[in-house]
């Protein structure tokens, strides 16, 4: 157990170092930063001087590991377009990004488990078609063009609800919220639904697929026999063991709902960290980008660390497997 | 009896023929396709041609005769006088271009890695199969936007319009290499053992011409059916990141770029900019998905 852990977390460590590599070779190689912080008047003794008292002429690994340090304290320099601290920037935008992932989050989970069961249990209905061929378009369309569309209709047409921005925000010690106002709350709802959908299709199938699964069993044909109530069947049994691979999968999508972030935020000018880093990308505003790359990255190895960690916690099985088969 | 009989009679003409969902799905594809491949010849106007546009034909809706000109578009015109018709079929020939294009790169890669990794086993399998793991924990847009971000940091301002078709089929193509790569290294394992190498092997054969000639044909049917599924993920992502502003240049607008421009005129009414190039990605995402769905399914033993 212990060995398998220090092996992970090692792991975990020796990607987030690639990525910083990857994050300081855009440093180092994208443009001269001695020519974008100099006037042209300068001479070029005053030039090396300067390169000599920034340390950018010490060998590569020297400056990689200041880089690391600095980087590990959230340091990542002042954004060449914006002029601002970078991770000031991030942090004054990242309220914005995680409250639409989390609600978005939820919408998924909900109306996905719910769709899930329903068209499980009434697999021939017509509602239950109408759900699965609505779903297998919600999969072809593009996160983009979904939020296009959904402007289109309720923002152009119907002028239901706002197309862009994030309405009014109430600071909440320190945390600036849009649920609390009546335009935060209209503003989050496109982006929400646009940025949840993929996902709730994903959570769909899948609990559609493992309660198909699990209803076949013998224990639910035992159940029935006991003379269970339907409800009782449903969902006391068929759905509480449908729900371990659903909340795994759920756990991983968490990443993949803010990687999807980035083209919501787009579509709605949403003001989070997502459209920093496109425009970042659109200006190479390198600082910017190197960050967004570690936070990213940060992420995705924690929220994979914790789900396998869990999994080989809850999951014998799996510490039989791996000891037999190291591949 | 002839080749074509022996096609016409084999088991996945057979589900073919009785699937109609693939048949219409084909057909689409099809059309799509050859519209784009032939657009130089169908399009009624050529939107790059700057001497044929009128800007007096801006914004002429659909069907309708414009009121200042008379000329009459099928599909209208945009802000400055071009034929929406003539830019889905030249944007869908780059949206297809950069697609095809990037499947191809990812499937050599993955084949070439999943071979090596299945072949040689060892650390180079270890290596790149950890490789591929940590790549598969990040959604595959994210990559491929990243690795565009970092590409073109890289690459020298002046040269970043007219090499940033070959960056996104690169990006695009890396961010979908392990696909491929895992399949075909699970299945290369399963062959190596089998006794038809084994017998190569001790008839002295080369492990180069074994592993081209007598392993990769076997492997190929599963890659099929990544490479059709990866086409339209692969055009999905270029259209991704067209819309955002990051994928081809301006110059050669993909069907992403159309979508893009036509959002900004949602507002004032001109709904056949953004509808008509939509409708033609979403045509061409969902009939090459349902493809690759049905070819999954008929490639599939267990299914027959």
């Amino acid at each position: 157990m212990l060995a398998y852990i220090i092996r992970r977390i090692a792991q975990s460590v020796l990607v987030m170092l690639v990525v910083a590599l990857v994050s300081f070779a855009l440093f180092r190689f994208v443009g001269d930063p001695i020519n974008s912080m100099v006037g042209q008047e300068a001479t070029i003794a005053d030039r090396e001087l300067l390169r000599d008292q920034l340390g950018l002429n010490d060998p590569f690994l020297s400056q990689f590991a200041t880089f690391v340090v600095r980087a590990a304290q959230g340091n990542f320099g002042i954004s060449y377009r914006l002029q601002q601290p970078v991770m000031e920037l991030i942090l004054s935008r990242l309220p914005a990004t995680l409250e639409l992932a989390l609600v978005s989050g939820i919408l998924a989970f909900v109306f996905g488990v719910g769709f899930g069961v329903y068209t499980a249990l009434r697999r021939n209905g017509w509602l239950s078609n109408t759900i699965m061929t609505v779903s297998l378009i919600g999969v072809s369309l593009p996160t983009f063009l979904i939020g296009v569309l959904l402007i289109w209709i309720f923002a152009v047409e119907l002028q239901w609800l706002p197309s862009f921005g994030r309405g009014d925000v109430v600071n909440v010690g320190g945390w600036p919220t849009g649920l609390l106002t009546p335009s935060g709350r209209a503003s989050l709802v496109l982006p929400a639904i646009t940025l949840g959908l993929y996902q709730m299709t994903l959570i769909m199938r899948l609990v559609r697929a493992e309660m198909l699964e699990v209803l076949r069993t013998d224990y639910i044909k035992f159940a029935r026999a006991r003379g269970l109530s339907n409800r009782a069947v449903n969902f006391g049994h068929a759905l509480k063991n449908t729900m371990v691979p659903v909340i795994t999968i759920t756990g991983l999508q968490l990443g993949s709902i803010i990687a999807f972030a980035i083209i919501t935020e787009t579509v709605f000018q949403w003001p989070g960290v997502g459209a920093l880093f496109i425009n970042s990308v659109r200006f190479v505003d390198v600082p910017v980008m190197a960050a967004y790359l570690m936070l990213i990255a940060l992420v995705f190895v924690i929220i994979n660390l914790i789900v396998d960690l869990l999994y080989y916690a809850v999951d014998p099985r799996l510490r039989v497997d791996r000891a037999a088969t190291r591949h | 009896m002839n080749r074509f009989a022996r096609m016409w009679d084999s088991d996945i003409a057979w589900s073919f023929r009785h699937s109609p969902v693939a048949i219409v799905a084909t057909v689409v594809a099809l059309i799509i396709i050859l519209a784009a491949v032939l657009a130089p010849w169908i399009a009624p106007y050529n939107p790059f041609d700057s001497r044929s546009l009128n800007l007096m034909d801006g914004f002429t809706p659909p069907n309708v005769p414009n009121q200042f000109t008379g000329n009459t578009y099928l599909m209208g015109t945009d802000n400055q006088g071009r034929d929406i018709f003539s830019t889905i079929l030249y944007g869908a020939r780059i949206s297809l271009f950069v697609g095809f294009a990037a499947v191809v790169f990812a499937m050599v890669l993955g084949i070439g890695l999943g071979l090596l990794a299945g072949w040689r086993g060892g650390w180079v399998d270890s290596l790149l199969m950890r490789i591929a793991d940590v790549q598969l924990s990040f959604p595959s847009i994210l990559i491929a936007l990243l690795i565009f971000g970092v590409a073109r940091g890289f690459i020298p301002p002046s040269m970043r319009e007219e090499v940033a078709i070959w960056v996104l089929i690169v990006s695009i193509g890396l961010s979908d290499w392990v696909q491929y790569a895992r399949v075909v290294r699970g299945a290369a394992m399963v062959e190596k053992s089998k006794e038809y190498v084994q017998a190569a092997r001790v008839i002295g054969v080369h492990p180069a011409r074994i592993v081209l000639r007598h392993i990769l044909p076997n492997v190929m049917g599963p890659v099929l059916v990544i490479a059709t599924i990866g086409l339209a993920l692969a055009i999905i992502a270029e259209a991704t990141l067209s819309f955002l502003g990051v994928g081809v240049p301006p110059t050669q607008p993909s069907l992403g770029t159309l979508i893009r421009i036509g959002q900004q005129y949602l507002f004032s009414g001109e709904w056949w900019i953004l509808l008509f190039p939509s409708i033609a990605l979403l045509l061409l995402a969902l009939s090459v998905n349902l493809l690759g769905d049905w070819l999954r399914d008929a490639l599939n033993p267990r299914l027959r």
